[in-house]
Protein backbone atom coordinates (compact mmCIF):
# COMPACT_ATOMS: atom_id res chain seq x y z
CA UNK A 1 0.00 0.00 0.00
CA UNK A 2 2.53 2.53 0.90
CA UNK A 3 5.04 1.46 -1.51
CA UNK A 4 1.87 2.06 -4.19
CA UNK A 5 1.11 5.67 -2.52
CA UNK A 6 4.75 6.54 -3.25
CA UNK A 7 4.61 5.14 -7.22
CA UNK A 8 1.54 7.62 -7.28
CA UNK A 9 2.90 10.25 -6.16
CA UNK A 10 5.95 10.21 -8.35
CA UNK A 11 4.00 8.99 -11.42
CA UNK A 12 1.74 12.27 -10.69
CA UNK A 13 4.85 14.76 -11.11
CA UNK A 14 6.29 12.84 -13.60
CA UNK A 15 2.93 13.15 -15.32
CA UNK A 16 2.40 16.34 -14.73
CA UNK A 17 5.41 16.78 -16.92
CA UNK A 18 4.68 15.04 -19.77
CA UNK A 19 1.07 16.64 -19.98
CA UNK A 20 2.93 20.15 -20.23
CA UNK A 21 4.55 19.08 -23.13
CA UNK A 22 1.75 16.91 -24.22
CA UNK A 23 -0.27 20.04 -24.58
CA UNK A 24 2.22 21.83 -27.22
CA UNK A 25 1.87 18.48 -29.88
CA UNK A 26 -2.12 18.75 -29.16
CA UNK A 27 -2.46 22.49 -29.92
CA UNK A 28 0.11 22.23 -32.49
CA UNK A 29 -1.67 19.24 -34.35
CA UNK A 30 -4.96 20.52 -33.90
CA UNK A 31 -4.87 24.06 -35.28
CA UNK A 32 -2.03 22.95 -38.38
CA UNK A 33 -2.60 19.13 -38.56
CA UNK A 34 0.72 18.20 -38.02
CA UNK A 35 2.96 16.27 -35.56
CA UNK A 36 5.79 19.10 -34.36
CA UNK A 37 8.87 16.35 -34.19
CA UNK A 38 10.71 19.42 -32.52
CA UNK A 39 8.74 20.14 -29.86
CA UNK A 40 10.47 17.82 -27.46
CA UNK A 41 13.73 19.54 -28.56
CA UNK A 42 11.66 23.17 -27.56
CA UNK A 43 11.33 21.83 -24.13
CA UNK A 44 15.02 20.55 -23.93
CA UNK A 45 16.15 24.47 -24.95
CA UNK A 46 13.82 25.25 -22.18
CA UNK A 47 15.29 23.12 -19.73
CA UNK A 48 18.94 24.62 -21.02
CA UNK A 49 17.76 28.43 -20.99
CA UNK A 50 16.43 27.36 -16.83
CA UNK A 51 19.98 25.80 -15.85
CA UNK A 52 21.96 29.16 -17.51
CA UNK A 53 19.53 31.08 -15.48
CA UNK A 54 19.27 29.30 -12.39
CA UNK A 55 23.17 29.92 -12.31
CA UNK A 56 23.17 33.65 -13.29
CA UNK A 57 20.16 34.40 -10.71
CA UNK A 58 22.02 31.94 -7.91
CA UNK A 59 22.50 34.81 -5.65
CA UNK A 60 18.96 35.93 -5.72
CA UNK A 61 16.18 34.52 -2.65
CA UNK A 62 15.08 31.33 -4.01
CA UNK A 63 11.52 32.25 -4.75
CA UNK A 64 12.58 35.56 -6.54
CA UNK A 65 15.09 32.91 -8.66
CA UNK A 66 12.50 30.59 -10.06
CA UNK A 67 9.76 32.98 -10.70
CA UNK A 68 12.80 34.79 -13.13
CA UNK A 69 14.02 31.53 -14.33
CA UNK A 70 10.54 30.24 -15.43
CA UNK A 71 9.91 33.88 -17.02
CA UNK A 72 12.93 33.77 -18.92
CA UNK A 73 12.58 29.98 -19.70
CA UNK A 74 9.22 30.92 -20.81
CA UNK A 75 10.21 34.09 -23.02
CA UNK A 76 13.30 32.43 -25.02
CA UNK A 77 11.85 29.44 -25.45
CA UNK A 78 8.36 31.04 -26.65
CA UNK A 79 10.75 32.90 -29.05
CA UNK A 80 12.44 29.58 -30.17
CA UNK A 81 8.62 27.63 -30.79
CA UNK A 82 7.84 31.10 -32.84
CA UNK A 83 11.10 31.32 -34.76
CA UNK A 84 10.72 27.29 -35.53
CA UNK A 85 7.30 27.47 -37.19
CA UNK A 86 7.91 30.22 -39.48
CA UNK A 87 11.28 28.95 -40.33
CA UNK A 88 10.46 25.46 -40.82
CA UNK A 89 6.74 24.98 -41.07
CA UNK A 90 4.90 28.05 -42.47
CA UNK A 91 6.46 28.04 -45.70
CA UNK A 92 5.40 24.13 -46.36
CA UNK A 93 2.24 25.04 -46.06
CA UNK A 94 0.04 24.03 -48.51
CA UNK A 95 3.19 21.86 -49.76
CA UNK A 96 2.81 17.90 -49.85
CA UNK A 97 1.02 16.33 -46.43
CA UNK A 98 5.11 14.66 -45.81
CA UNK A 99 7.08 17.99 -46.44
CA UNK A 100 6.13 19.64 -42.99
CA UNK A 101 6.91 16.37 -41.36
CA UNK A 102 10.51 15.83 -42.67
CA UNK A 103 10.91 19.24 -41.87
CA UNK A 104 10.21 18.64 -38.44
CA UNK A 105 12.26 15.80 -38.10
CA UNK A 106 15.33 17.89 -39.63
CA UNK A 107 14.29 20.53 -36.94
CA UNK A 108 14.45 18.68 -34.07
CA UNK A 109 17.94 17.04 -35.39
CA UNK A 110 19.21 20.77 -36.17
CA UNK A 111 18.06 21.93 -32.63
CA UNK A 112 19.75 18.78 -30.95
CA UNK A 113 22.95 19.49 -32.57
CA UNK A 114 22.58 23.55 -32.28
CA UNK A 115 22.27 22.92 -28.26
CA UNK A 116 25.17 20.31 -28.22
CA UNK A 117 27.36 22.58 -30.37
CA UNK A 118 26.62 25.68 -28.15
CA UNK A 119 26.55 24.28 -24.46
CA UNK A 120 29.27 20.84 -25.08
CA UNK A 121 28.13 17.18 -24.86
CA UNK A 122 28.44 16.41 -21.29
CA UNK A 123 25.05 16.84 -18.54
CA UNK A 124 24.66 19.92 -17.06
CA UNK A 125 23.97 19.81 -13.37
CA UNK A 126 22.48 22.40 -10.94
CA UNK A 127 22.58 22.10 -7.38
CA UNK A 128 19.42 20.95 -5.72
CA UNK A 129 17.20 23.83 -4.42
CA UNK A 130 14.63 22.71 -3.14
CA UNK A 131 15.00 20.35 -0.38
CA UNK A 132 12.56 18.72 2.21
CA UNK A 133 9.12 17.30 2.42
CA UNK A 134 6.41 15.60 4.19
CA UNK A 135 6.80 11.70 5.38
CA UNK A 136 3.27 10.82 4.12
CA UNK A 137 3.10 7.62 6.09
CA UNK A 138 5.68 4.77 7.21
CA UNK A 139 4.96 1.13 6.90
CA UNK A 140 7.58 -1.11 8.54
CA UNK A 141 10.91 0.02 7.13
CA UNK A 142 8.96 1.91 3.76
CA UNK A 143 8.06 5.74 4.42
CA UNK A 144 6.06 7.68 1.50
CA UNK A 145 7.76 10.64 0.82
CA UNK A 146 6.65 13.35 -0.85
CA UNK A 147 8.60 16.59 -2.09
CA UNK A 148 8.18 20.22 -1.78
CA UNK A 149 9.60 19.78 -4.96
CA UNK A 150 6.80 17.44 -5.91
CA UNK A 151 4.17 19.59 -4.74
CA UNK A 152 5.29 22.25 -6.40
CA UNK A 153 5.64 20.66 -9.91
CA UNK A 154 1.98 19.31 -9.64
CA UNK A 155 0.49 22.75 -8.37
CA UNK A 156 2.13 24.39 -10.64
CA UNK A 157 0.97 22.51 -13.39
CA UNK A 158 -2.43 22.09 -12.28
CA UNK A 159 -2.79 25.83 -12.38
CA UNK A 160 -1.18 26.35 -15.67
CA UNK A 161 -3.74 23.68 -16.83
CA UNK A 162 -6.94 25.08 -15.65
CA UNK A 163 -5.42 28.77 -16.93
CA UNK A 164 -4.59 27.64 -20.19
CA UNK A 165 -8.02 25.93 -20.37
CA UNK A 166 -9.79 29.16 -19.19
CA UNK A 167 -8.05 31.16 -21.76
CA UNK A 168 -8.77 28.79 -24.77
CA UNK A 169 -12.24 28.54 -23.46
CA UNK A 170 -13.10 31.59 -22.68
CA UNK A 171 -11.09 34.37 -24.04
CA UNK A 172 -11.36 36.26 -27.71
CA UNK A 173 -7.94 34.73 -28.84
CA UNK A 174 -8.80 31.50 -27.16
CA UNK A 175 -11.80 31.57 -29.39
CA UNK A 176 -9.96 32.43 -32.33
CA UNK A 177 -7.86 29.46 -31.65
CA UNK A 178 -10.30 27.07 -31.76
CA UNK A 179 -11.95 28.84 -34.60
CA UNK A 180 -8.33 28.75 -36.71
CA UNK A 181 -8.71 24.95 -35.57
CA UNK A 182 -11.96 24.39 -37.14
CA UNK A 183 -12.24 26.30 -40.19
CA UNK A 184 -9.08 28.65 -41.25
CA UNK A 185 -10.82 30.22 -44.05
CA UNK A 186 -14.02 30.86 -42.55
CA UNK A 187 -11.95 31.84 -39.40
CA UNK A 188 -10.05 34.72 -41.89
CA UNK A 189 -13.48 35.72 -42.96
CA UNK A 190 -14.56 36.76 -39.79
CA UNK A 191 -11.44 39.22 -39.24
CA UNK A 192 -9.08 36.30 -37.70
CA UNK A 193 -5.84 36.64 -38.65
CA UNK A 194 -4.80 33.13 -39.27
CA UNK A 195 -1.07 33.06 -39.23
CA UNK A 196 -0.69 35.12 -36.35
CA UNK A 197 -3.43 32.85 -34.49
CA UNK A 198 -1.05 29.57 -35.73
CA UNK A 199 2.15 31.97 -34.45
CA UNK A 200 0.40 32.37 -31.29
CA UNK A 201 -0.11 28.50 -30.90
CA UNK A 202 3.57 27.47 -31.15
CA UNK A 203 4.48 30.38 -28.74
CA UNK A 204 1.68 29.20 -25.87
CA UNK A 205 2.78 25.63 -27.00
CA UNK A 206 6.70 26.30 -26.08
CA UNK A 207 5.71 28.56 -23.49
CA UNK A 208 4.23 25.70 -21.45
CA UNK A 209 6.86 23.37 -22.66
CA UNK A 210 9.35 25.83 -21.22
CA UNK A 211 7.54 25.28 -17.64
CA UNK A 212 8.15 21.81 -17.62
CA UNK A 213 11.40 22.09 -18.76
CA UNK A 214 12.26 23.81 -15.46
CA UNK A 215 10.30 21.68 -13.72
CA UNK A 216 12.43 18.55 -15.07
CA UNK A 217 15.79 20.90 -14.35
CA UNK A 218 14.81 21.26 -10.58
CA UNK A 219 13.74 17.41 -10.04
CA UNK A 220 16.32 15.93 -11.75
CA UNK A 221 18.80 18.16 -11.57
CA UNK A 222 20.47 17.47 -14.64
CA UNK A 223 19.81 17.95 -18.23
CA UNK A 224 21.66 17.57 -21.66
CA UNK A 225 21.06 18.07 -25.23
CA UNK A 226 19.37 14.47 -25.67
CA UNK A 227 16.54 14.99 -23.08
CA UNK A 228 13.92 15.77 -25.40
CA UNK A 229 13.80 12.86 -27.15
CA UNK A 230 12.43 10.50 -24.72
CA UNK A 231 10.07 12.86 -23.01
CA UNK A 232 8.97 14.28 -26.54
CA UNK A 233 8.21 10.43 -27.69
CA UNK A 234 6.15 10.14 -24.33
CA UNK A 235 4.19 12.98 -24.33
CA UNK A 236 3.59 13.03 -28.15
CA UNK A 237 1.98 9.25 -26.75
CA UNK A 238 0.44 10.89 -24.15
CA UNK A 239 -1.54 13.62 -26.50
CA UNK A 240 -2.10 10.58 -28.72
CA UNK A 241 -3.48 8.41 -25.90
CA UNK A 242 -5.70 11.50 -24.96
CA UNK A 243 -6.67 12.06 -28.17
CA UNK A 244 -5.10 14.31 -30.44
CA UNK A 245 -6.20 17.30 -30.84
CA UNK A 246 -7.56 17.07 -27.35
CA UNK A 247 -6.84 19.63 -24.54
CA UNK A 248 -8.09 17.69 -21.94
CA UNK A 249 -6.96 14.71 -23.77
CA UNK A 250 -3.41 16.29 -23.94
CA UNK A 251 -3.39 17.07 -19.95
CA UNK A 252 -5.19 13.53 -18.67
CA UNK A 253 -2.32 11.34 -21.32
CA UNK A 254 0.21 12.79 -19.80
CA UNK A 255 -0.98 11.87 -16.22
CA UNK A 256 -1.59 8.45 -17.25
CA UNK A 257 1.69 8.20 -19.03
CA UNK A 258 3.44 9.17 -16.25
CA UNK A 259 1.34 7.26 -13.75
CA UNK A 260 1.68 3.84 -15.61
CA UNK A 261 5.49 4.55 -16.02
CA UNK A 262 6.21 5.18 -12.46
CA UNK A 263 3.76 1.80 -11.89
CA UNK A 264 5.56 0.12 -14.32
CA UNK A 265 9.08 0.68 -13.43
CA UNK A 266 8.32 0.35 -9.24
CA UNK A 267 6.46 -3.15 -9.86
CA UNK A 268 8.25 -4.78 -13.12
CA UNK A 269 11.34 -3.71 -13.92
CA UNK A 270 12.71 0.56 -14.47
CA UNK A 271 14.88 -1.37 -17.65
CA UNK A 272 12.02 -1.41 -18.82
CA UNK A 273 9.77 1.05 -18.42
CA UNK A 274 10.25 3.36 -21.85
CA UNK A 275 8.83 0.37 -23.05
CA UNK A 276 5.54 0.60 -21.04
CA UNK A 277 4.42 4.04 -22.10
CA UNK A 278 5.14 2.92 -25.73
CA UNK A 279 3.40 -0.40 -25.62
CA UNK A 280 0.22 1.77 -24.48
CA UNK A 281 0.48 3.92 -27.46
CA UNK A 282 0.29 0.62 -29.92
CA UNK A 283 -2.81 -0.56 -27.98
CA UNK A 284 -4.24 2.23 -27.95
CA UNK A 285 -4.01 2.97 -31.82
CA UNK A 286 -5.23 -0.64 -32.28
CA UNK A 287 -8.47 -0.28 -29.82
CA UNK A 288 -9.41 3.59 -29.80
CA UNK A 289 -7.26 5.25 -32.92
CA UNK A 290 -9.24 8.61 -31.43
CA UNK A 291 -7.69 8.58 -27.61
CA UNK A 292 -9.73 8.66 -24.19
CA UNK A 293 -11.38 12.30 -24.65
CA UNK A 294 -10.58 12.80 -29.05
CA UNK A 295 -13.46 12.90 -31.07
CA UNK A 296 -14.42 9.94 -33.95
CA UNK A 297 -13.39 10.80 -37.37
CA UNK A 298 -16.65 11.61 -38.43
CA UNK A 299 -19.06 14.17 -37.74
CA UNK A 300 -21.44 16.47 -38.97
CA UNK A 301 -20.60 19.64 -40.06
CA UNK B 1 -19.04 53.37 -55.52
CA UNK B 2 -19.16 50.28 -52.58
CA UNK B 3 -17.79 47.88 -54.88
CA UNK B 4 -15.85 47.90 -57.80
CA UNK B 5 -14.86 44.35 -59.19
CA UNK B 6 -13.09 45.02 -62.90
CA UNK B 7 -11.65 42.89 -65.70
CA UNK B 8 -11.14 39.81 -62.77
CA UNK B 9 -10.09 36.18 -63.67
CA UNK B 10 -9.54 33.33 -61.09
CA UNK B 11 -8.05 30.37 -61.34
CA UNK B 12 -7.91 26.67 -59.53
CA UNK B 13 -4.87 25.42 -61.13
CA UNK B 14 -5.26 25.54 -64.71
CA UNK B 15 -9.07 25.63 -64.47
CA UNK B 16 -10.37 29.54 -65.23
CA UNK B 17 -13.44 30.22 -63.26
CA UNK B 18 -13.76 33.81 -63.65
CA UNK B 19 -13.21 34.67 -67.16
CA UNK B 20 -13.19 38.75 -66.75
CA UNK B 21 -15.92 39.88 -64.85
CA UNK B 22 -16.93 43.49 -64.39
CA UNK B 23 -19.36 44.52 -61.90
CA UNK B 24 -20.40 47.25 -59.25
CA UNK B 25 -22.65 47.91 -56.73
CA UNK B 26 -23.16 50.99 -55.20
CA UNK B 27 -23.95 52.17 -51.74
CA UNK B 28 -27.05 51.11 -50.46
CA UNK B 29 -28.08 48.83 -53.50
CA UNK B 30 -28.84 45.35 -53.23
CA UNK B 31 -27.43 43.52 -56.27
CA UNK B 32 -28.18 39.79 -57.19
CA UNK B 33 -26.11 37.69 -59.54
CA UNK B 34 -27.77 34.87 -60.60
CA UNK B 35 -26.32 31.77 -62.53
CA UNK B 36 -26.24 28.19 -63.29
CA UNK B 37 -24.43 25.63 -60.96
CA UNK B 38 -20.55 26.18 -61.35
CA UNK B 39 -21.00 29.70 -63.15
CA UNK B 40 -18.65 30.99 -60.61
CA UNK B 41 -20.77 32.55 -58.23
CA UNK B 42 -19.22 31.48 -55.14
CA UNK B 43 -16.01 31.70 -56.78
CA UNK B 44 -16.74 35.83 -57.19
CA UNK B 45 -17.85 36.25 -53.38
CA UNK B 46 -14.86 34.52 -52.22
CA UNK B 47 -12.14 36.14 -55.23
CA UNK B 48 -13.63 39.66 -53.29
CA UNK B 49 -13.14 38.31 -49.65
CA UNK B 50 -9.38 37.24 -51.27
CA UNK B 51 -9.99 33.35 -50.40
CA UNK B 52 -8.97 33.01 -54.30
CA UNK B 53 -7.12 35.12 -55.72
CA UNK B 54 -7.56 37.30 -58.62
CA UNK B 55 -4.80 36.52 -61.22
CA UNK B 56 -5.67 39.33 -63.13
CA UNK B 57 -8.05 42.01 -62.73
CA UNK B 58 -8.88 44.60 -60.14
CA UNK B 59 -11.48 45.27 -56.97
CA UNK B 60 -12.11 48.41 -55.20
CA UNK B 61 -14.02 48.59 -51.90
CA UNK B 62 -14.82 51.91 -50.85
CA UNK B 63 -12.36 53.66 -52.83
CA UNK B 64 -9.48 51.30 -51.89
CA UNK B 65 -7.99 48.41 -53.99
CA UNK B 66 -8.02 45.25 -52.16
CA UNK B 67 -7.16 42.68 -55.12
CA UNK B 68 -3.98 41.52 -53.14
CA UNK B 69 -4.95 41.92 -49.67
CA UNK B 70 -5.24 39.31 -46.65
CA UNK B 71 -8.81 38.03 -46.16
CA UNK B 72 -8.79 40.08 -42.53
CA UNK B 73 -7.67 42.46 -43.56
CA UNK B 74 -10.76 43.11 -45.92
CA UNK B 75 -13.17 41.56 -43.48
CA UNK B 76 -12.07 44.25 -41.63
CA UNK B 77 -12.84 46.93 -43.83
CA UNK B 78 -16.40 46.17 -43.39
CA UNK B 79 -17.10 43.39 -45.50
CA UNK B 80 -18.72 40.16 -44.28
CA UNK B 81 -19.97 36.88 -46.05
CA UNK B 82 -22.00 34.30 -45.00
CA UNK B 83 -20.28 31.76 -47.22
CA UNK B 84 -21.75 28.93 -49.35
CA UNK B 85 -21.64 25.75 -46.88
CA UNK B 86 -22.37 27.70 -44.08
CA UNK B 87 -19.65 26.80 -42.51
CA UNK B 88 -20.51 26.73 -38.87
CA UNK B 89 -18.07 26.31 -36.44
CA UNK B 90 -19.54 22.75 -35.39
CA UNK B 91 -17.47 22.21 -32.09
CA UNK B 92 -18.77 26.25 -30.73
CA UNK B 93 -22.22 26.88 -29.22
CA UNK B 94 -24.46 29.40 -31.38
CA UNK B 95 -23.30 32.09 -29.19
CA UNK B 96 -20.01 31.30 -29.83
CA UNK B 97 -20.48 31.57 -33.15
CA UNK B 98 -22.18 34.62 -32.98
CA UNK B 99 -18.91 36.27 -30.91
CA UNK B 100 -16.96 34.87 -33.58
CA UNK B 101 -18.54 37.36 -36.30
CA UNK B 102 -19.06 40.19 -33.50
CA UNK B 103 -15.01 39.94 -33.84
CA UNK B 104 -14.11 42.86 -36.35
CA UNK B 105 -17.34 44.80 -34.88
CA UNK B 106 -17.84 47.78 -32.43
CA UNK B 107 -17.62 45.59 -28.22
CA UNK B 108 -19.80 47.79 -27.10
CA UNK B 109 -22.84 47.29 -29.88
CA UNK B 110 -22.40 43.41 -29.28
CA UNK B 111 -25.27 43.17 -26.97
CA UNK B 112 -27.65 45.59 -29.55
CA UNK B 113 -26.48 43.39 -32.50
CA UNK B 114 -27.18 39.96 -30.32
CA UNK B 115 -30.33 41.35 -29.71
CA UNK B 116 -31.62 41.90 -33.60
CA UNK B 117 -30.13 38.95 -34.54
CA UNK B 118 -32.43 37.34 -32.25
CA UNK B 119 -34.87 38.93 -32.65
CA UNK B 120 -34.54 37.91 -36.54
CA UNK B 121 -34.47 34.43 -35.98
CA UNK B 122 -35.73 33.72 -32.80
CA UNK B 123 -34.32 30.07 -33.17
CA UNK B 124 -31.03 30.48 -32.30
CA UNK B 125 -32.14 32.29 -29.47
CA UNK B 126 -33.65 29.01 -28.17
CA UNK B 127 -30.55 26.98 -29.21
CA UNK B 128 -28.26 29.49 -28.00
CA UNK B 129 -26.21 27.09 -26.54
CA UNK B 130 -26.47 24.29 -28.41
CA UNK B 131 -23.02 23.54 -30.42
CA UNK B 132 -23.54 24.17 -34.40
CA UNK B 133 -22.58 20.95 -35.12
CA UNK B 134 -25.87 20.09 -34.35
CA UNK B 135 -27.60 22.49 -35.46
CA UNK B 136 -30.60 21.59 -38.42
CA UNK B 137 -29.14 22.58 -41.98
CA UNK B 138 -31.86 25.32 -41.86
CA UNK B 139 -30.83 26.86 -38.69
CA UNK B 140 -27.26 26.67 -39.51
CA UNK B 141 -28.42 28.41 -42.26
CA UNK B 142 -29.87 31.42 -40.14
CA UNK B 143 -26.65 31.46 -37.65
CA UNK B 144 -24.26 31.85 -40.80
CA UNK B 145 -26.45 35.01 -41.85
CA UNK B 146 -26.60 36.05 -38.28
CA UNK B 147 -22.97 35.81 -38.19
CA UNK B 148 -22.49 37.99 -40.59
CA UNK B 149 -24.73 40.67 -39.42
CA UNK B 150 -22.63 40.68 -35.90
CA UNK B 151 -20.18 42.66 -37.52
CA UNK B 152 -22.02 45.40 -38.73
CA UNK B 153 -20.89 45.58 -42.48
CA UNK B 154 -21.18 47.84 -44.81
CA UNK B 155 -21.11 45.07 -47.19
CA UNK B 156 -22.82 41.96 -47.02
CA UNK B 157 -21.97 39.04 -49.33
CA UNK B 158 -24.91 36.16 -48.99
CA UNK B 159 -23.79 32.95 -50.95
CA UNK B 160 -27.46 31.39 -51.52
CA UNK B 161 -29.15 32.18 -48.16
CA UNK B 162 -32.17 30.79 -49.00
CA UNK B 163 -30.54 27.10 -49.37
CA UNK B 164 -32.15 24.11 -47.05
CA UNK B 165 -34.87 26.60 -45.47
CA UNK B 166 -38.57 26.29 -45.58
CA UNK B 167 -40.57 28.85 -48.17
CA UNK B 168 -41.55 30.69 -44.77
CA UNK B 169 -38.37 30.74 -43.48
CA UNK B 170 -37.46 31.94 -47.00
CA UNK B 171 -39.78 34.60 -47.04
CA UNK B 172 -38.54 36.01 -43.59
CA UNK B 173 -34.84 35.89 -44.95
CA UNK B 174 -35.93 38.07 -48.05
CA UNK B 175 -37.59 40.41 -46.23
CA UNK B 176 -34.94 40.85 -43.47
CA UNK B 177 -32.13 41.26 -46.41
CA UNK B 178 -34.82 44.53 -47.20
CA UNK B 179 -35.10 45.66 -43.63
CA UNK B 180 -31.84 45.77 -42.94
CA UNK B 181 -30.46 47.54 -46.24
CA UNK B 182 -33.03 50.17 -45.60
CA UNK B 183 -32.96 50.56 -42.18
CA UNK B 184 -29.30 50.36 -41.90
CA UNK B 185 -28.08 51.10 -45.77
CA UNK B 186 -26.12 48.08 -45.69
CA UNK B 187 -25.33 47.46 -49.38
CA UNK B 188 -26.48 43.63 -50.40
CA UNK B 189 -24.97 41.32 -52.90
CA UNK B 190 -26.58 38.17 -52.97
CA UNK B 191 -26.21 35.08 -54.90
CA UNK B 192 -29.14 33.18 -55.40
CA UNK B 193 -30.76 29.75 -57.23
CA UNK B 194 -33.74 31.25 -56.14
CA UNK B 195 -33.33 33.57 -58.96
CA UNK B 196 -37.46 34.71 -58.96
CA UNK B 197 -37.10 36.12 -55.02
CA UNK B 198 -33.75 37.16 -55.19
CA UNK B 199 -34.69 39.77 -58.68
CA UNK B 200 -37.99 40.79 -57.30
CA UNK B 201 -35.96 41.49 -54.05
CA UNK B 202 -32.84 43.43 -55.82
CA UNK B 203 -32.77 46.95 -57.02
CA UNK B 204 -30.03 45.77 -59.96
CA UNK B 205 -28.73 41.97 -60.92
CA UNK B 206 -25.79 40.39 -63.00
CA UNK B 207 -26.31 37.21 -64.89
CA UNK B 208 -23.03 35.17 -64.61
CA UNK B 209 -22.32 32.28 -67.14
CA UNK B 210 -19.46 30.35 -67.20
CA UNK B 211 -17.38 32.54 -65.48
CA UNK B 212 -18.58 36.20 -67.47
CA UNK B 213 -21.18 38.40 -67.05
CA UNK B 214 -23.53 38.14 -70.03
CA UNK B 215 -26.47 40.56 -68.69
CA UNK B 216 -27.14 42.80 -66.26
CA UNK B 217 -30.15 45.17 -65.43
CA UNK B 218 -32.61 46.30 -62.68
CA UNK B 219 -34.10 43.27 -60.96
CA UNK B 220 -37.54 43.88 -62.96
CA UNK B 221 -35.65 43.99 -66.46
CA UNK B 222 -34.28 40.92 -66.04
CA UNK B 223 -37.39 38.91 -64.30
CA UNK B 224 -39.15 40.09 -67.41
CA UNK B 225 -36.32 39.71 -69.86
CA UNK B 226 -37.05 36.42 -72.07
CA UNK B 227 -33.82 34.50 -71.84
CA UNK B 228 -33.53 34.76 -67.79
CA UNK B 229 -37.06 33.39 -67.74
CA UNK B 230 -35.91 30.36 -70.19
CA UNK B 231 -32.88 29.75 -68.25
CA UNK B 232 -33.82 30.81 -64.39
CA UNK B 233 -36.93 31.09 -64.21
CA UNK B 234 -38.91 28.54 -65.18
CA UNK B 235 -41.39 26.87 -63.12
CA UNK B 236 -41.94 26.26 -59.82
CA UNK B 237 -41.72 29.35 -58.06
CA UNK B 238 -45.06 31.25 -56.76
N1 LIG C 1 -11.46 24.46 -55.12
C1 LIG C 1 -11.71 24.26 -56.43
N2 LIG C 1 -10.84 23.56 -57.19
C2 LIG C 1 -11.08 23.36 -58.50
N3 LIG C 1 -12.14 23.81 -59.14
C3 LIG C 1 -13.06 24.52 -58.44
C4 LIG C 1 -12.88 24.76 -57.04
N4 LIG C 1 -13.93 25.49 -56.62
C5 LIG C 1 -14.73 25.66 -57.69
N5 LIG C 1 -14.20 25.09 -58.78
C6 LIG C 1 -14.77 25.10 -60.13
O1 LIG C 1 -14.97 26.46 -60.51
C7 LIG C 1 -16.21 26.59 -61.17
C8 LIG C 1 -17.06 27.63 -60.48
O2 LIG C 1 -17.42 27.13 -59.21
P1 LIG C 1 -18.34 27.95 -58.21
O3 LIG C 1 -18.36 27.21 -56.94
O4 LIG C 1 -17.89 29.35 -58.18
O5 LIG C 1 -19.77 27.85 -58.92
P2 LIG C 1 -21.17 28.41 -58.44
O6 LIG C 1 -21.65 29.34 -59.51
O7 LIG C 1 -21.10 28.93 -57.08
O8 LIG C 1 -22.07 27.08 -58.48
P3 LIG C 1 -23.24 26.59 -57.51
O9 LIG C 1 -24.47 27.29 -57.93
O10 LIG C 1 -23.33 25.12 -57.81
O11 LIG C 1 -22.83 26.88 -56.14
C9 LIG C 1 -16.84 25.21 -61.21
O12 LIG C 1 -16.58 24.66 -62.48
C10 LIG C 1 -16.12 24.45 -60.14
O13 LIG C 1 -16.01 23.10 -60.48
MG1 LIG D 1 -21.85 28.32 -55.31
Amino acid sequence: MAYLLQQLINGLTLGSIYGLIAIGYTMVYGIIGMINFAHGEIYMIGAFVAVIAFTAFSNLPLVVAIMLVLLFSMVITAAYGWTVERVAYRPLRGSFRLAPLISAIGMSIFLQNYVQLLQGARNKPVPPMIQGGFTVMQEGTFTVQLSYLQIMIVVTTLVLMAGFTHFINTTSLGRQQRACEQDKTMAALLGVNVDRTVSLTFVLGAGLAAVAGVMVTLYYGVVDFYLGFLAGLKAFTAAVLGGIGSLPGAMLGGILIGLIEALWAGYFSSEWKDVAAFSILVLVLIFRPQGLLGRPEVEKV
Amino acid sequence: MMLQVEGVHTFYGAIEALKGVDLHVDEGEIVALIGANGAGKSTLLMTICGVAKARRGRITFAGSEITAERTDDIVRRGVACSPEGRRIFPRMTVLENLRMGALTADPERYDENLAAVFELFPRLKERAQQRGGTLSGGEQQMLAIGRALMSEPTLLLLDEPSLGLAPLVVKQIFEAIRRINAQRRMTVLLVEQNAHHALRLAHRGYVLVTGQITMTGTGQELLENPEVKAAYLEGGHA
